[in-house]
């Protein structure tokens, strides 16, 4: 366990070379070849670390290691003001929910990386080095966000698996639409990120501390805010604002449709299974401040049930496949959040593990059909594939199988605990999952249908026979000319293709080996290659088993999952005294306890007890009859079974169906096919309203700033040019005066000066007769 | 016959002068106006020797070998003034020589 800090490291690693030097020199085989190795190595020291933790005794399973001081010992004021200590170590913490979440991430993150090897071959060489960097790096981030053991760790990986989602996203830059996309997820993540990162800065005022556990403890002690608005309550809103933005609920989802923009593998790994999750990682790490703050839990509720709500209801009429499971992903975390809402959050934790598996799962099989059908992204344009490629299809089933609640698939375990809690809670709330589960049945069975059942309703592609070089080569450029969908046509539409003017090359030379992989030159539909059927299996026999660490007790189960999770949400005994200090008597207690050596997971002093109490309080009636519990099941299965049956007899049996529904509900068709106006709404809002301020800024930039400074040059100018005359007319005016008075009054002696000696001579002559005759005469 | 007095001497002397002073103002060729100095400073040589002569001292007469030296002299720097300027000016006449004006 000691061992648990290169767990992130290695495929910061990864990253680092094939990114310094993977770009330039590697193969595509060497750089899908060093970013799978290193995240197989921390998959296998995920598990280890996992082993052992479990070896330990259930209250004992926390462990910490320091890498160093990020930030040293500073002192600073707090709100209440005494002096706390800013002390940030880089500490990683190995508890039950981060060990389940790095096994999560590691394990679905290889099994990515794998199905990339194959799904990215069609890059160029560098640009497949590029991703794996990417990849890698967002491993790494995302490694570190749910080992870190503070909020500023935390908040580090936060915002790089923030980046690392725009990168990817935007990552075939050259198309419009993706580098857009990515930016609207950075930009709609950083303002959640804003909210979080306040209410960090208000954990910290108030508690005086970083660190998870310190800061549990120490809001163990608060009372429950149940009457009134108070800090904690504000500090809870603030996280989840920031959940809101990177775990895409209303009102910040937008981005996560957008985000489909990106490679396949990308949406399956960051936008369905680890990234979005973090939200509710989040709000789950700080079970005991949401515990205290009941108004913000019932917010946390009322978003998610209502998320949950609109993006099925939105995902009913999608037609884009991989859209449509996006719309299913803000969907079921809209689930989560439901059950963080109710306090169940190892539910809500269970649900992002079970969901994380086949919701990879259904992505990389729209993956691997996206690939199939040389970039169609519309499922009307599929059809009847089940023949093509039976292992897609197989696995496809189960994901969907699985994410609608059929027993005994792993959706139905997280998804009816979901159920159950909430419907211990709040009947409401309980009803609408209920009809977004239904819906969820439904559109995913749409899904189905119209992918592999039914008649192909896709283009024709090339039959057999043209397989000989030349007329290979012939026939691709015929097509080309002839068929407005063709292949290289399509990239620019803007499909999901990676296929470069490389690879039209190489199909002209012929040098196309394999019957299937010419995407050049389109075979029809074909099964997918090895490693990515590997992936799809894998993940398969994942969503089958991953529902049993959490069979209900109604059915038997020990619901082992919610035990093992269960100290990570409650509040920890460690000693309170470096946090605040001074709230009742819940700090002397804690001590007590740590002195004796006791990190007990059983709630500590009378806070700790107020709070416990408020927790059974919010889930209202502490249980159910077990034939109720069963009753609930059931219904939810039926709930599930339903929305399969219909979508089946529409889309199945009777297509035409759908087309008399939507010319039926003319107006609610057109409202869900535009995404009940959202982005608009945004657009003419926000969107607006920041473009207008700042184009009023620039107003005032350009005239009154500018403005400003133009006036004060020009005003220099002005003086100098009023210095310039002063110096021109009358200093100048002075001294020429001066010379021009003496050369007139000069212009009589002048004429005595003729140059002549001659003149000079007479003169002097002259002078000497006047001397002589004066000298002879006078005297 | 009369003898020589100096007072002989002294006219011819006077004469040789305004000779001399004359041709300086009213002559327009440099080489004549330094011929008229040339007369002016022989006038008072034979001042100079008649009065030494007359006195019985030779200081005079040594002061007379002075001045033709002089003469000799100025006759160099003056002539080598008068061929640079008529290497310029391809002209000896006085009036062309006004360089010394304002």
């Amino acid at each position: 366990m000691d061992l648990i800090w290169l767990i992130p490291l290695l495929p910061g690693a990864g990253a680092a070379v094939n990114g310094l030097a993977g770009i330039r020199y590697f193969s595509r085989r060497t750089a899908g070849l060093v970013a799978c190795s290193t995240m197989a190595a921390a998959l296998a020291l995920s598990a280890w670390a996992f082993v052992q933790l479990l070896g330990l005794p259930p209250e004992a399973r926390v462990h910490d290691v320091v890498l160093f001081d990020w930030i040293p010992a500073t002192p600073l004021r707090l709100a209440d003001g005494s002096i706390g200590a800013l002390h940030v170590p880089w500490k990683f913490r190995l508890d039950p929910l981060s060990a389940m979440m790095i096994l999560v991430v590691t394990g679905i993150g290889f099994l990515i990386h794998v199905y990339s090897t194959s799904y990215m071959s069609d890059e160029p060489r560098g640009g497949v080095a590029r991703y794996f960097a990417y990849l890698n790096l967002f491993c790494f981030f995302m490694l570190t966000l749910v080992l870190g053991a503070n909020y500023l760790v935390m908040f580090v990986g936060w915002e790089g698996v923030g980046l690392c989602s725009y990168l990817l996203i935007g990552y075939w830059y050259e198309k419009k639409s993706a580098a857009d996309a990515g930016k609207k997820a950075f930009i709609t993540n950083r303002v959640g990120d804003f909210g979080f990162l306040l209410g960090v800065f208000l954990i910290f005022v108030t508690f005086g501390s970083f660190d998870f556990r310190e800061v549990a403890a120490a809001a163990a002690a608060w009372p429950v805010e149940a009457s009134q608005f108070g800090t904690i309550s504000l500090i809870t809103i603030l996280l989840f604002v920031g959940a809101t933005g990177k775990s895409a609920q209303i009102p910040l989802y937008v981005w996560l449709p957008d985000a489909m923009e990106g490679p396949t593998p990308v949406s399956a790994l960051i936008h369905a299974a680890t990234m979005v999750t973090a939200g509710v990682y989040m709000v789950g790490r700080n079970a005991v401040l949401f515990s205290h703050a009941p108004m913000t839990m019932e917010v946390v509720a009322i978003v998610g049930v209502l998320t949950a709500l609109m993006a099925a209801s939105i995902g009913l009429v999608q037609t884009d496949i991989k859209r449509v499971l996006a719309y299913s992903t803000v969907s079921q975390l809209g689930y989560m959040f439901v059950a963080m809402g109710v306090g169940a959050f190892a539910a809500g934790a269970f649900h992002l593990m079970t969901h994380a598996f086949f919701k990879a799962l259904l992505f990389l099989c729209s993956g691997a059909v996206i690939h199939a059908m040389a970039g169609e992204q519309n499922m009307l344009k599929m059809g009847g594939l089940k023949k093509y490629m039976p292992v897609t299809y197989a696995t496809m089933m189960v994901g969907t199988l699985a994410i609608a609640g059929i027993p005994p698939l792993s959706g139905f375990f997280s998804k009816d605990e979901i159920l159950y809690r909430s419907f211990l809670s709040n009947k409401v709330i309980w009803g609408l999952a209920a009809f977004a589960a239904l819906m969820t049945a439904f559109y995913m069975f749409r899904l189905m249908s119209l992918t592999f059942f039914g008649a192909y309703r896709g283009r024709a592609w090339e039959v057999a026979g043209h397989h000989g070089a030349v007329a290979e080569a012939a026939g691709h450029g015929a097509r080309h000319a002839a068929d407005p969908f063709a292949h290289g046509k399509a990239h620019q539409v803007g499909h999901e293709v990676s296929h470069g003017p490389a690879d039209s090359v190489q199909t002209a030379h012929g040098a196309d080996p394999h019957g299937h992989g010419g995407h050049g030159a389109w075979h029809g539909p074909h099964e997918a290659p090895r490693p990515m059927t590997f992936a799809l299996v894998v993940l398969a026999i994942g969503a089958v088993l991953a529902g049993f660490v959490g069979i209900p007790t109604a059915l038997g189960g020990g619901n082992a999952i919610e035990h093992f999770l269960e100290p990570s949400f409650a509040a920890p005994a460690v000693h309170a005294a470096s946090a605040v200090g001074g709230h009742g008597e819940a700090a002397p207690v804690a001590e007590t306890q740590a002195a004796a050596g006791l990190a007990s997971a059983e709630p500590t002093g009378a806070g700790a007890e107020q709070a416990e109490a408020a927790g059974h309080a919010a889930a209202g009636v502490a249980h159910l009859s077990r034939g109720a519990e069963i009753g609930l099941m059931a219904f939810s299965v039926l709930v599930g079974l339903v929305g399969i049956l219909v979508a089946w007899r529409i889309y199945v049996r009777r297509p035409e169906i759908s087309e008399r529904l939507a010319a039926r509900f003319a107006a609610p068709h057109r409202v869900l096919t535009n995404k009940y106006y959202v982005d608009e709404l945004y657009d003419a809002t926000v969107i607006r309203g920041t473009m207008g301020s700042a184009d009023g800024l620039w107003t005032f930039d350009r005239n009154v700033v500018d403005g400003a400074v133009n006036g004060s040059g020009w005003l220099t100018i002005f003086s100098s040019w009023l210095s310039h005359l002063l110096d021109k007319y009358i200093v100048d005016g002075l001294v020429n005066l001066v010379g021009s008075v003496l050369q007139e009054s000069s212009f009589v002696f002048r004429r005595f000066q003729t140059g002549l000696i001659q003149n000079y001579a007479l003169l002097m002559l002259f002078g000497v007769f006047a001397f002589v005759s004066v000298y002879l005469l006078v005297w | 016959m009369t003898p020589i007095t100096p007072a002989h001497y002294m006219i011819l002397s006077a004469a040789l002068f305004i000779i001399g002073v004359i041709g300086v103002m009213t002559r327009r060729n440099i080489i004549v106006i330094f011929m008229s100095i040339e007369l002016i400073l022989n006038a008072v040589n034979i001042n100079l020797i008649a009065f030494s002569a007359q006195v019985g001292n030779a200081v005079g007469q040594v002061f007379a070998i002075f001045v033709i030296c002089v003469a000799a002299a100025e006759a160099a720097v003056g002539l080598g003034i008068i061929l640079a300027f008529y290497r310029n000016k391809e002209t000896v006449n006085i009036d062309e020589m006004n360089l010394m004006r304002w």
